[in-house]
């Protein structure tokens, strides 16, 4: 890649999470049965209108301002003109002209690079219909339960300088909207939907090179994957002397390879208009303000306060901020807790490792800051070892019942009796003759494996501190 | 006869408990029984549910409960208002089985005043054109000379008002389409400004445009019906929050010092000399009556059809697109989606409907649009100025509202003579403006209208002046001779 340079820009489409459609008031539920969320206005029927639903702005400029985009004061809606069955009125209400939000910025870290992409504009539209075509291709059914869906399609500048760029903003981006609430983001969903315009130039140059858009790539790994392979075709493309065609391609994730889908001689003629149904967005200054005050603190804010009010470092600071989701989480638990950083290396440690294991994000799973917060103090009271809160929370993961359920109902709690501890030390000071000869010829490791012995024998139960102690006191004895 | 009463007449009628509102609704399903053959005003004739209708408001007012102001009067929708449960068929073979699960608004606040529907009329297919000639169905005639057309596009709704076949009738005006048809039929068809009738469940045409209005007997009845359909409503977003006043209150006051602003490039060449002649004796009329008429230029009158005939298609284009076979109406049987798309089109849309949407598609094709689209629309805010300057200085503008009389069915085979029929309209429309069309004589024995063009929202103002004529000519409630039968109940 010494040669040339690779420039690309990506058009994201995020739906809002608006309990009602862009321009009806039928619901926007996920999963409903096909057509049962319509009603004849989102139907396109002859004579029915589109009535703007004044949160979908709202949420618009929320997520804009999140972008750091400027909101001017006045906005329309155009119509996208086009024939296809997944649209009811065979046009779509988008903006062209005049968007609702233009001129932003994310900043994106790739690679230990920090770096601040252009965000040109962000504009509101109503989703499509969805077709599900039979396996033979012999009928397409049509579900419109979707069409009308509040979407915001956020196009960058061609800012971006490599795939993995690309996927590190597709991954800011997801954090920003969850962060503003306004979209649950869920790319298996369709909440969010990505094409890309890629295009190498040599390095140094000050034009673009001719591009190509990438359609259907359906989750993060296949923006960045999809990229790499038309990073890699242009580059062949371009060394070979060869001439690139402008045209958009198709993502086959399957096959991993890009297909041609049109060119640019094809691309459709969408005649955009002003919707003469719809009146102008006149935003004013004070609602943006107010809506600027509705956002909540940003990943960025967060991670500074954390670092500030709690001591963590700033590695600990920006995995725990980067998931809103675990953020909220981990300070409810902070509201009731004192040790940051014990609480953090539980978030960061057993709670990511089950959640990844399960695949789903915090919110969606049984745990809640009460679990945490309960098996922490279980710990710190020393009724139960760290090695046993994994075992209970293990349990805690699977079921949600409560930590002091599963210790009560499983017996885990931890010997704290001297007498006890002092008996399963004796017998693993006379099972273990070697480790204790060794200790004594001044091997101090070996009483790692001894208090290992006594927390086996004692089926993790016996207090570490006190087995540790008591081990010591013995063998110290005895060695005078 | 009972069939010849107006609104107001039949209303009080009613109330007085001298005729029941089945009755009512019987006179007009005899009159249409006895003349629709020859007129074919209706597409739809709802009898039955006209009966149930009526009985159910005959019920209610035995009952003593409290009525609408229009309850028990009998109506005709224009076929391009939805109506829930009826066919809505805007006079196209692709609408043609379509039965909207939902009412217009107006349909909805006519209902609920109690009117009764009678059924739908004929129009131009999709409201596109100026004589019912365009229907596919058949071609409506003119009451006054059957030879003749109605006008259009709401040809049939006129038809309906001017042979008693309806008490009143509601149209849609999109460049003359209500005012022209009045004109031709002899009756009063009123355009209300732009958002101060709700557009929902009209079936759209030119959105920015489009206006339902009231085609009635007399003026009077113009501003009862209007009372009842105009208003702001949530289900259309262009409808204007403007205060909805009692329109017939407007009546009784008298147009002294009232300031006439007569636009001369209304009466240039190509309107008919008889038609001239009639209007300016309105006018002298007008100023007996107090009035104060002065001269006035509106320059850009001229751009008027070549800006129309940019705009409302390019609207048409996409407006239409729905149509296209794949949830509802009339489809072609294809073997794949492109084919299905081009016969259901093809073989679903008229001529005129395909011209139109050629012609605005092209208008908004990329590489065309500035040169078209884009400055028909500064054209459109010049002529929208030429009426701002002159309502700073005049109250309401009165001119002819059709360049000549109805005309033979079959005659008009040259397009653009057709489009002319909309040149004295077309300007109402394109600023926004509402103005009315009342009968003012006769030039060959076929009616001559008079228009009335206000300020926005001054539906009272052009009312009254209306008003003012229609009492004072001698010519309300001229009936053509073909409805004439039977005495007059007055
Ligand atoms: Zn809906």
């Amino acid at each position: 890649m010494s040669k040339y340079e690779t420039v690309i820009g990506l058009e994201v489409h995020v739906e809002l999470s608006t309990k009602t459609k862009i321009f009806c008031s039928c619901p926007t539920d996920f999963g409903s049965a096909p057509n049962t969320n319509v009603c004849p206005i989102c139907l396109g029927m002859p004579g029915t209108l589109p009535v703007l639903n004044r949160k979908a702005v709202e949420y618009a400029i929320k997520a804009a301002l999140a972008l750091n985009c400027h909101v001017p004061s006045y906005a329309k809606f155009d119509r996208k003109n086009y024939f296809y069955p997944d649209l009811p009125k065979a046009y779509q209400i988008s903006q062209y002209d005049l968007p609702l939000a233009v001129h932003g910025y994310l900043e994106i870290e790739c690679d230990g690079v920090k770096r601040r992409i252009g965000i040109n504009r962000v504009h509101l539209e109503e989703d499509a219909g969805k077709l599900v075509h039979s396996e033979f291709g012999d009928y397409s059914l049509a579900d419109y339960n979707r069409g009308g869906v509040p979407l915001i399609e956020i196009v960058t500048e061609p800012d971006l300088r490599s795939p993995a760029e690309a996927k590190a903003f597709l991954e800011k981006l997801k954090s920003i909207m969850l962060y503003t609430g306004v979209s649950d983001v869920k790319m298996e969903e369709g909440s969010l939907r990505c094409d890309a315009n890629i295009s190498l130039r040599p390095v140094g140059a000050d034009y673009f090179g001719v591009r190509t858009e990438i359609k259907n790539m359906n989750s993060f790994r296949a923006v960045q994957r999809g990229l790499e392979y038309e990073e890699q075709r242009h580059l062949e493309i371009l060394s070979a002397g060869g001439e690139l065609v402008q045209e958009t391609r198709r993502w086959d994730e399957d096959k991993g390879v890009t297909y041609a889908m049109r060119s640019k001689e094809e691309a459709e003629d969408y005649r955009y208009f002003p919707d003469p149904d719809l009146v102008p967005v006149i935003v004013d200054e004070a609602w943006v303000e107010e809506i600027r005050k509705s956002l909540p603190e940003m990943p960025e804010e967060r991670r500074q306060r954390y670092m500030a009010e709690w001591g963590l470092s700033s590695y600990d600071a920006e995995v725990i901020t980067a998931s809103k989701a675990m953020a909220d989480f981990f300070e409810a638990v902070m509201a009731d807790y004192h040790d940051a950083k014990t609480a953090a290396n539980w978030m960061m440690g057993e709670i990511a490792k089950h959640l990844n294991a399960a695949g789903i994000e915090i919110n969606e799973s049984r745990l809640t800051p009460a679990h945490l917060l309960e098996l922490l103090k279980l710990v710190d009271e020393g009724t139960i070892s760290g090695t046993i809160a994994k075992t209970v929370f293990a349990e805690v993961f699977e079921s949600g019942k409560m930590p002091a359920e599963i210790v009560r109902e499983k017996g885990l709690v931890q010997i704290t009796d001297e007498g006890a501890i002092a008996a399963i030390v004796d017998q693993v000071i006379k099972d273990n003759p070697k480790p204790v000869a060794d200790y004594r010829e001044g091997k101090a490791k070996a009483i790692g494996f001894l208090v290992g012995q006594v927390m086996k024998l004692s089926r993790g139960k016996a207090n570490p501190e006190l087995a540790n102690r008591l081990l010591r006191e013995r063998l110290d004895s005895q060695l005078d | 006869m009972l069939a010849h009463l107006t609104v107001a007449e039949l209303a009080e009628k009613l109330q007085k408990k001298e005729v029941s509102a089945r009755e009512a609704a019987l006179a007009a399903l005899e009159q249409i029984e006895a003349l629709d053959r020859k007129i074919k005003a209706y597409i739809t004739v709802t009898a039955d549910e006209a009966l149930a209708a009526a009985d159910a408001v005959d019920a209610r007012r035995s009952k003593g409960e409290k009525l609408g102001p229009l309850a028990g009067v009998p109506m005709a929708l224009k076929d391009n208002l939805c109506t829930k449960g009826v066919p809505t068929t805007c006079a196209s073979k692709l609408l043609e089985n379509f039965i909207p699960p939902y009412d217009a608004t107006v349909v909805e606040r006519l209902r609920q005043a109690g009117a009764v529907m009678l059924g739908k009329t004929n129009l131009d297919e999709f409201a596109m054109g100026s004589s019912t000639e365009n229907s596919a169905f058949f071609t409506t005639r003119n009451p006054w000379d059957t030879a003749r057309v109605p006008g259009g596009s709401s040809g049939g709704s006129a038809a309906a008002v001017a042979a008693d076949e309806a008490y009143f009738a509601l149209g849609t005006d999109t460049g003359g389409s209500i005012r022209q048809p009045a004109a031709f039929c002899g009756v009063v068809g009123l355009k209300p400004t732009y958002g101060r009738v709700s557009r929902f469940g009209a079936v759209a045409f030119a959105s920015s445009l489009d206006q339902i209005g009231p085609m009635t007997k007399d003026v009077r009845d113009c501003a009862l019906v209007l009372n009842v359909i105009a208003g702001l409503d949530e289900r259309d977003s262009t409808s204007a929050d403007v205060e909805v006043s009692d329109y017939t209150a407007f009546l009784e006051e008298d147009i002294r010092r009232m300031k006439l602003g007569i636009p001369k490039e209304y009466f240039a060449a190509g309107v008919n000399s008889e038609v001239k002649a009639a209007v300016r004796k309105a006018i002298d009329l007008l100023v007996s009556l107090g009035a104060e008429a002065e001269e006035i230029s509106l320059p850009h009158t001229e751009y008027g059809i070549p800006v129309y005939y940019l705009i409302a298609p390019a609207e048409a284009s996409s407006n239409l697109a729905r149509f296209d076979g794949v949830r509802y109406g009339f489809r072609a049987e294809a073997d794949n989606l492109l084919d299905m798309y081009r016969k259901t089109r093809s073989q679903g849309l008229g001529s005129e409907v395909k011209r139109r949407i050629m012609l605005g598609t092209y208008a908004l094709s990329s590489g065309y649009y500035d040169a078209y689209y884009l400055k028909a629309q500064k054209v459109r805010t010049l002529i929208k100025n030429d009426f701002d300057r002159a309502f700073a200085k005049y109250d309401v503008l009165v001119t002819p509202t059709t360049p000549t009389v109805a005309f033979q069915v079959g005659s008009v085979s040259d397009l653009l003579t057709m489009y002319l029929n909309d040149i004295l309209t077309i300007g109402a429309n394109l600023a926004g403006l509402p103005a009315v069309s009342v009968p003012c004589g006769f030039a060959g024995g076929l009616p001559v209208g008079l228009q009335f063009i206000g300020k926005p929202f001054a539906e009272g103002t052009i009312l009254r002046a209306a008003y003012a004529y229609e009492q004072n000519s001698g010519l309300r409630k001229s009936k053509p001779p073909i409805a004439a039968g039977g005495e007059r109940h007055e």
